[in-house]
């Protein structure tokens, strides 16, 4: 009876979380006036804190599961004499999966933590007051501007792990295991197609983005002003954010590359 | 006048701008207009119960603030007295009663009256709550920005006014993490006063302040409300600065006003309440211990 | 100045992005913007393609000289048409040219490969290949070697 009525209030609950932070999503975004001259200039600032600082992880962490994708791949497919559909595997894995996935778990825990911990500060040092008591929206001055500058950023992000990905993928399987680079290329351009996989990866990161930074801006926006609040918002985001991602992949690849 | 203090700041700089006098001068045309509908009491809070958390905060409180005085809401910690200012902000909304502010229903107003009520009132955050992505003089320039049309030079003029008049001109190019405490209530105290408004709200001048800060603030916001005839709230537990600027003194104890008068009706009240708070007795109506079952029979108890 | 340094990052920021993107259509998926141009296109009809697939390459000993453009169910024929493209360079093979669908190593992607005729005439836009030789698919191969087993006693 007990555990009835809890997964009822948790489901309820939930419903009722969703439907706020879907109010504050709208609100956030489609609230006028915009002035659009200082509308863009807090866009760039925010691209450069979200995007510009996020890169080094990203084309770090990228080269490396390049790197590691070509090795495994190539002694997996050594046993069948066809390493030179390394290119295949390296592009096909990068592309479709691990870029956009590995990319949004990486921005969750970067870009994501940081939003949060950021609008939580400001909520728990009267800042987000403080421009409600000026009539300013701390909606469309703080949380739109990041918000916007997260969803932009990400599939930025995941194309720039991709292809660096490739490339370091290339340079261990050709130049130091001895795939024919010919064969490497030729291997992966075949199989590659510009509409279903470069096409899908990007949406797909870019829903990654839109589910991220929703979380972690309203986790923000909602969190207890207290050092223990921001701390607990901040793990919620990384870990609803990172499960998000996961949940979200399923089912677009699913939708995507379901049909064989 | 309450303009002089604006020339005065001027004639320190020793520079008269046909721009800053325009400024005035639309400013000076703006409260004849507002005088017309002005009435002696500014805020009026009727019948005003809130609750939060299931605990009740106010439970039917009646107050006035007059105008163009400097009134001080006192009480113990946890009174409320900062929800009383959000109230008047109309951040958060009455359970019941209503909250008045220059003749506008905050509970009932629209979100565009209630930003435009709130153009004209500027509060002074405890923390200060500077925007810490933005310098000093940017803080005091965005109220301008965001209100106004005028052009840049105009902006910087007034604000290095804004500024000098708390004393921080030189600080302007600092950033709110490089400021003092003190100096980050007063840098603050210039970004609520940037569109001269009609009431500034005071949340806890003076808490963790040090002797001479608190004197700098106390200064500051006397000269203040003299000069442009503001009206001004202020919410503090520090008896002695409080008691000291106050026209006009509200002392809130357990969700209702116990006391409403002058310093001096406050200092010779006999009401033990009143004595108690004043003079920092540790035990009395508000008993020393939280409510707890009998001692002895708490230590006799077994299992 | 805070504020231009920032936009300038922002703005190789966005200029990589671009890069990878290009980087990847051009030379992770091979998208070629003039690729279509340059060729003709003859046709081929196949009992069974076997998993063929779009953009398959086509070989004249073992050289590709094309590309397949598209795969088609022919209604009237119950066979599968393919249409290719073959660069125009390659201009002189002869109409009675024969085609397989050919398999590189034990699970690699199926290609087409041309096999040169005799004839003097040479194939030209629109025109098509008769003889052809379908995909080997492995249960047909294990079904006519068991027939031919039984046959033998």
């Amino acid at each position: 009876m007990g555990l009835v009525k809890n997964l009822f209030a948790g489901v309820y609950g939930f419903i009722e979380s969703l439907g706020q932070s879907g109010i504050f999503l709208f609100q956030s975004l489609f609230r006028l006036p915009i002035r659009w001259g200082e509308a863009i200039r807090l866009y760039v600032r925010q691209v450069y804190s979200v995007g510009v600082l996020s890169l080094i992880i990203i084309i770090v962490s990228g080269a490396f599961i390049g790197m590691v994708l070509a090795l495994q791949g190539y002694s997996i497919l050594t046993s069948y004499g066809s390493e030179s559909a390394v290119g295949q595997l390296l592009a096909l894995t990068l592309l479709r999966e691990l870029g956009p996935v590995v990319t949004g778990l990486l921005f969750a825990g970067r870009a994501g933590s940081a939003l949060t911990a950021e609008i939580g500060l400001m909520k728990a040092t009267e800042q987000l007051s403080s421009y409600e008591m000026m009539g300013i929206d701390p909606l469309r001055r703080v949380i739109a501007p990041r918000l916007l500058a997260g969803i932009t950023c990400m599939p930025i992000l995941a194309l720039i792990f991709s292809a660096v990905g490739i490339w370091a993928g290339m340079m261990v399987s050709v130049n130091w295991l001895g795939v024919y680079e010919g064969s490497f290329w030729a291997s992966m351009q075949q199989s590659v197609f510009f509409d279903t996989d470069i096409m899908n990866g990007i949406i797909k990161s870019f829903v990654f983005a839109i589910a991220v930074v929703w979380i972690a801006v309203y986790q923000g926006y909602v969190c207890q002003p207290t050092s223990e609040g921001i701390g607990r918002a901040t793990t919620r985001t990384v870990v609803m954010g990172s499960l998000a991602i996961l949940g979200l992949d399923f089912l677009l690849t699913a939708a995507m590359f379901g049909d064989f | 006048m309450w303009f002089i203090e604006g020339f005065q700041d001027l004639h320190e700089r020793n520079e008269f701008s046909w721009r800053i006098f325009y400024y005035y001068a639309v400013l000076v045309s703006i409260r004849f207009c507002y005088r017309e509908s002005s009435v002696e009491v500014y805020i009026d809070v009727k019948n005003l119960s809130f609750s939060r958390g299931g605990r009740a905060i106010y439970d039917d409180v009646t107050l006035q603030i007059p105008k163009g005085k400097i009134t001080a809401v006192m009480g113990p910690s946890g009174v409320g007295k900062t929800t009383l200012l959000r109230l008047i902000g109309g951040q958060v909304m009455p359970n019941s009663g209503t909250v008045t502010v220059d003749g506008v229903n905050i509970a009932q107003a629209s979100r565009k009256e209630l930003f435009e009520a709130r153009r004209r009132m500027g509060m002074l955050f405890q923390s200060g709550a500077l925007f810490s992505d933005m310098s000093v003089f940017e803080n005091v320039a965005l109220p301008l920005q965001e209100y106004t049309d005028f052009d840049k030079t105009m902006i910087r003029d007034i604000v290095l006014m804004k500024l000098q008049s708390v004393g921080l001109r030189g600080a302007a190019h600092l950033m709110p993490s490089e400021l003092s405490g003190g100096m980050a209530r007063r840098a603050a105290l210039a970004r609520a006063i940037a569109l001269d408004p009609d009431l500034v709200m005071y949340d806890e001048p003076f808490a963790g302040q040090d002797p001479i800060s608190k004197g700098v603030l106390v200064e500051l916001i006397q000269r203040l409300n003299r000069a442009a005839n503001i009206t001004s709230v202020l919410v503090s537990h520090d008896v002695e600065e409080s008691l000291s600027i106050a026209d006009h003194v509200c002392l809130l104890s357990g969700g209702k006003v116990i006391l409403s008068g002058t310093p001096e009706e406050v200092r010779s009240s006999t009401d033990e309440r009143v004595v108690q708070f004043l003079q920092g007795h540790a035990d009395g109506p508000v008993a020393f211990h939280y409510p707890a079952p009998e001692y002895r029979e708490q230590l006799l108890e077994r299992n | 100045m805070k504020d231009k340094k920032a936009g300038l990052l922002v703005g190789i920021f966005m200029l990589l992005g671009v890069a990878a993107f290009i980087y990847l259509a051009m030379q992770v998926s091979g998208l070629a913007f003039n690729d279509k141009t340059q060729g003709y296109t003859i046709q081929a009809r196949f009992d069974d393609i076997g998993g063929l697939t779009d953009r398959a390459k086509v070989t004249i000993a073992g050289v590709t000289v094309g590309q397949v453009e598209s795969i088609e169910y022919d209604k009237e024929y119950y066979m599968a048409k393919v249409v290719m493209t073959i660069f125009s360079e390659v201009d002189n093979i002869p109409t009675d040219s024969s085609v397989a669908i050919l398999t590189s190593g034990l699970i690699g992607e199926k290609y087409l490969g041309i096999s040169i005729g005799a004839e003097e005439e040479v194939l030209h836009n629109g025109d098509e290949l008769y003889d052809t030789q379908s995909a080997l698919v492995l249960e047909n191969l294990i079904g006519q070697f068991l027939m031919n087993a039984g046959s033998d006693n």
